[in-house]
């Protein structure tokens, strides 16, 4: 498995980067992740809302963001906005906007359907066994 | 003179907040979490306290990304709930002490905590989900309470262990108090859980029962635990769990613990309650 070069990473704290599937929101990330977050937070207001699902694109453009970040959220590539540094309860108030809940876009982060995903959690959730270290997950494949 | 006679712990998901206002609490999914705190209700509602002293993480409602304390103690006489995007819970308002928080920032901050000290502050479903599971719905809060936030959600939080000496300190500062208060701390949130990435959905029963039965007999252990390990063991949100030793710290080293509760799942997370009183 090769390891895309991630921007945020400078200095990795010792064990940080072997917890596997899971991006850590450190000041570091939380920099580079400054608009997208300050974006989902002005979704508070209601008139906010109304304006940004009237054109998204157009709304879009008050925040300095990247293309790439800007592209996830138009996408509503959950997975993609939080390794840019989206923070899943700033994201909280985008997928509220959408009528989407925190199951739904934690199953979609899995790739798992809302379904299978609630099925998982009712049968005791996903067992740590397995899930402690990235070694672990290449063990798998 | 105040005293500290109890700790709360409870985790605060939203879905309950969620499921209580939309009148779900009798459903087969909800049912046994809200039957999980028909002891405490009685417990507290006998043990009348007069004020809370509330552990909470505020979840980017009152605190965006323009200013991250790490603790922030309310001082106001009152705190509206917090419209998290789909509106305000239907819950009382907030009623402070901000004579006694502004004693506990004159004791605490000597005692050196640097704390930030917040005079306006929405509080969000963090605070009030305890407060409902505790107490139901009533017109107002049966007593005051002071918020106390903790950051959990821009990495690092404090540690374990900074968080069991700042519960010391709050411990020093409430009892110093010369008013006659009953006082319970409270530590929200947890228990194991991840809410993003292709690892979500994480639970860890093994590694939480052990953070329940240190908390109770060895809380030292507890202090041990290194911010990674809350990570990998507990998942990325279950880090919260370092508020439980603020509560933790708050109270005499030997406690009695009076009631425990663990219910999988609520909505994505590993609901957790336990409750602690001073021996004496």
């Amino acid at each position: 498995m090769t390891e895309t070069k991630d921007p945020a990473r400078i200095e990795p704290t010792v064990g940080f980067d072997d917890v596997p599937g899971t991006t850590l929101f450190d000041a570091q990330r939380s920099r580079q992740g400054y608009h997208v977050n300050m974006f989902c937070m002005s979704l508070m207001k209601a008139a906010n809302r109304e304006e940004f699902k009237k054109d998204e694109a157009a709304y879009l453009k008050k925040w300095p963001m990247t293309e790439e970040q800007r592209d996830a959220i138009l996408e509503r590539n959950w997975g993609r906005m939080i390794e840019l540094g989206g923070n899943i309860y700033f994201l909280s108030k985008l997928f509220s906007t959408d009528g989407l809940s925190f199951q739904f876009v934690a199953a979609t982060m899995t790739g798992l359907t809302q379904e299978q995903y609630a099925e998982m959690m009712l049968k005791g959730g996903r067992p740590i066994e397995g899930n402690r270290s990235k070694s672990e997950w290449q063990k798998r494949g | 003179m105040a005293k500290i006679v109890a700790s709360v712990n409870v985790s605060h998901v939203p879905a309950i907040g969620a499921a209580w206002d939309n009148k779900k609490t009798d459903t087969p999914y909800w049912e046994p979490v809200f039957k999980g705190f028909d002891f405490s209700k009685k417990w507290i509602a006998d043990l009348k306290p007069d004020v809370i002293l509330l552990a909470y993480n505020d979840h980017a409602s009152a605190f965006s990304l323009e200013i991250i304390p790490t603790f922030a103690l309310g001082c106001a006489a009152e705190f509206q709930p917090a419209d998290e995007g789909w509106g305000p819970r239907p819950v009382p308002v907030v009623k402070g002490h901000p004579v006694l928080a502004a004693h506990i920032a004159q004791s605490v901050i000597l005692d050196e905590f640097d704390l930030t000290l917040v005079n306006k502050m929405d509080v969000d479903h963090g605070l009030t989900v305890p407060l409902t599971l505790m107490f139901g719905q009533p017109q107002e809060w049966p007593c005051k309470i002071i918020p106390l936030h903790c950051n959990v959600i821009q990495y690092p939080p404090p540690t374990g262990n900074r968080c069991y000496n700042l519960g010391k300190a709050l411990k020093k500062a409430v009892e110093s108090f010369p008013e006659d208060l009953r006082v319970v701390v409270f530590g929200t949130g947890g228990m194991s859980h991840q809410l993003q990435g292709a690892r979500a959905g994480l639970i860890n029963k093994e590694w939480d029962t052990r953070f329940l039965d240190n908390l109770v007999k060895d809380p030292e252990a507890n202090t041990r635990i290194p911010f990674i390990e809350y990570v990998r063991e507990a998942g990325s949100e279950g880090i919260e769990l370092v508020m439980w030793m603020i509560s933790r710290g708050a109270l005499d080293r030997d406690v009695k613990e009076v009631y425990r509760f663990y219910h999988v799942p609520s909505s994505n997370t590993a609901l957790g309650h336990l409750i602690l009183e001073n021996k004496r």
